[in-house]
């Protein structure tokens, strides 16, 4: 017999009273009306459990680390035990040879239905040699097991973008994962780590509906992607009004003012901080004074001071700002000018000169 | 035609003999050139201040609305600027063939490349007179349609992208030009080509504004009474 999520939670103690609230708490922290609660427990009594793979690659585990922590503890209890029944390096139970048989029977016994996460990335060069997991290169590991499964996630920053192990001169060539898996629907979710409640949203929405969520252009489910910190920043009334923090432990810091100045990356960064928050929802960065980094963007480790906004600009070989560079142009421009209208009334004054002589 | 052919026939343009005037740029034309010019100002006096915020302003937030009127007149130029660069679009195929001028270059005309090389040295004070040209001189031609034409496409593509960030995903600034943005490698980015792109329009009408006045004084055709009336006059 096929066993189906109700089945397994069941078996793990769960009553049907905590399910019920497990669904209808998925349905909001998912932005659905409260009616796709019945939608989400009739799905999981019915549809044959979906197992997950979560594979670590080169990375810090802060992924994982951010996802034991979701807020609610039902929705952390539930998703855990479907986990832990797979394969997840860090949490499973099972070890060494045991651990591998596993995942083989699994690849085979749900060949094209399981769900695979991905925390961290393949380094390329050397052959994959930077990374190796149970003596092969994980690159090797994670071509395959992508090959069979229904749908792909991509932990974190370094899943999604690379990450700090993929930072300018990149030498062991980390390489995001959507360039090395071919033909299977990938789900971004950035972030340094992503947050907890983002994570368990996405699982569960993969889980309980069989399909990956609605994504933007850069493949990010748009329920936690579609706005800026910045559009949904506490501080932002105090950006319309033109109230900065203008330097760190300033009058205007303890009065909890705009970090802009301070190069907030806010306003360029996509992420559900300044909605969802960290920590059971207790704070953010940009709560406790500090501006965003913009971690859940493309190469943020290569933009520049975190204390900037506007990116340098390496190629001129000194730091180099887009302010600095065009200053320096329109400057360059204006006393060009100067110099060339003072020769041009010279050659001007000497032609009319030559003139008059002339007369 | 070679180089030199093609200098003969510029210099023995029976067009531009002195004294004969033209009717160069049809009302739609000045009217955008200046209706353009003031909202670049406009653009890059608030873009500016965007990306460099004026000192804080002290009182309840609820009581200023500083950057809000500073990114209102961004915008609001923003949009005349664009609907103005889709007219000016518009009057290239309808007007004169000088309203074409900004949007091609003429890179196979060896006269255009003789007037060039004369209109350098010219600036290099190695010649004692330019050429005289009906339309624009190719040197500032060059330059309009680097830092006018292009620039205008690099503005409004990056400008209404960044836009679109804040009206959200689905609008139609989103629809229309948010490819712009992993296009550019982010969000951050696309706001630092935004933001060379308003120095390198800074650094244009720097040397146009100069150019204009300089020649008008110092060519033998008229220039900014060209821009208000139409007609070019030349003379000896
Ligand atoms: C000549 C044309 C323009 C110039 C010189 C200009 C200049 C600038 C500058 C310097 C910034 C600050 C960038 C930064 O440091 O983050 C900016 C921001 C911006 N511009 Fe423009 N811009 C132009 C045209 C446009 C157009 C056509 C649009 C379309 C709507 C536009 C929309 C924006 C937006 C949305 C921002 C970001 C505002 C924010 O972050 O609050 N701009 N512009
Ligand atoms: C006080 C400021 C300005 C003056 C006195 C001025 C003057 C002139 C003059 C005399 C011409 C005709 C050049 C010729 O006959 O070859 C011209 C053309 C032009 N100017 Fe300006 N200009 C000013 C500001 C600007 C600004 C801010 C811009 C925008 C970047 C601009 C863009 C252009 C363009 C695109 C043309 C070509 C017009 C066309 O072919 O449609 N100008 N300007
Ligand atoms: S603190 Fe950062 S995210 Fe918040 S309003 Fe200011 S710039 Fe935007
Ligand atoms: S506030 Fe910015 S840097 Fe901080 S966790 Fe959120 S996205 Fe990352």
């Amino acid at each position: 017999m096929t066993e189906t999520f109700y089945d397994v939670l069941r078996r793990q103690g769960i009553s049907r009273r905590s399910f019920l609230k497990f669904c209808s708490l998925t349905a909001t922290s998912l932005g659905l009306g409260s009616a796709y609660a019945p939608k989400i427990a009739h799905a999981m009594e019915t549809k044959p459990r979906t197992p997950v793979i979560w594979l670590e690659g080169l990375e810090c585990t802060c992924c994982s680390e951010s996802f034991i922590r979701s807020a609610h503890p039902l929705t952390k209890d539930v998703i855990l035990s479907m986990l832990s029944l797979d394969y997840h390096v860090t949490l499973m139970a099972a070890a060494g040879h045991q651990a591998e048989k596993q995942l083989e029977e699994i690849k085979k016994k749900y060949k094209g239905n399981y769900i695979l996460a991905v925390e961290g990335n393949p380094p390329l060069n050397e052959d994959g040699m930077f990374c190796i997991e149970g003596g092969r290169p994980f690159v090797e590991i994670l071509k395959e097991t992508a090959a069979d499964a229904k749908a792909v996630i991509a932990w974190g920053a370094c899943a999604s973008y690379g990450c700090v192990q993929a930072a300018k001169p990149n030498p062991t060539r980390a390489t995001p994962i959507d360039k090395v898996i071919s033909g299977k629907p990938i789900v971004k979710v950035p972030g340094c780590p992503p947050i907890a409640e983002v994570m368990t949203g996405v699982v569960t929405y993969m889980l309980t509906f069989d399909r990956i969520p609605e994504l933007d252009r850069q493949g990010r489910p748009k329920m936690f992607y579609g706005q800026r910190i910045h559009d949904k920043c506490y501080r932002r009334p105090h950006f319309d009004a033109g109230q900065f923090v203008e330097q760190w432990d300033d009058d205007n810091a303890r009065k909890g003012y705009c970090l802009y100045k301070m190069g907030c990356k806010g306003p360029t960064t996509y992420n559900a901080c300044s909605t969802v928050r960290w920590n059971d929802g207790v704070s953010f960065p940009i709560q406790s004074g500090h501006g965003c980094i913009g971690c859940s963007e493309e190469g943020f480790w290569d933009k520049g001071s975190f204390y900037d906004r506007v990116t340098d600009i390496k190629q001129f070989g000194i730091e180099a700002n887009a302010d600095k560079v065009g200053g320096t142009a329109a400057a360059a421009a204006g006393a060009a000018v100067a110099v060339h209208a003072a020769a041009s009334a010279l050659k001007k004054a000497k032609k009319s000169e030559t003139v008059t002589g002339e007369n | 035609m070679n180089l030199n052919a093609a200098a003969a026939s510029l210099e023995n343009d029976p067009e531009t003999a002195a004294g004969k005037t033209v009717y160069v740029y049809e009302g739609p034309v000045r009217l955008w050139h200046w209706i353009n010019a003031l909202c670049i100002l406009v653009l890059a006096v608030s873009g500016y201040l965007i990306g460099s915020p004026l000192p804080s302003v002290s009182g309840e937030a609820s009581a200023n609305f500083l950057m809000g009127y500073i990114r209102f007149a961004h915008f609001a130029a923003a949009y005349v600027f664009a609907v103005g660069f889709l007219v000016r679009i518009y009057w290239a195929v309808a007007g004169n063939h000088h309203a074409r001028q900004l949007f091609m270059l003429p890179v196979t005309d060896m006269k255009w490349w003789a007037g060039l090389i004369r209109e350098l040295r010219w600036y290099l004070f190695l010649e004692k007179q330019p050429y005289k040209y009906v339309g624009h001189n190719p040197l500032g031609h060059l330059f309009m349609f680097l830092f006018v034409t292009v620039a205008a496409i690099l503005m409004i593509c990056t400008g209404f992208a960044l836009y679109g960030e804040g009206m959200g995903l689905g609008s139609w600034q989103d629809r229309l030009f948010g490819w712009v943005i992993p296009l550019l490698g982010g969000s951050q980015a696309t706001h630092s080509w935004h933001h060379l792109g308003m120095w390198g329009i800074v650094t244009f009408v720097i040397l146009h504004v100069y150019a204009a006045v300089r020649e008008d004084i110092m060519s033998r055709q008229t220039m900014i009474s060209t821009m208000i009336s139409g007609q070019r006059t030349f003379r000896e």
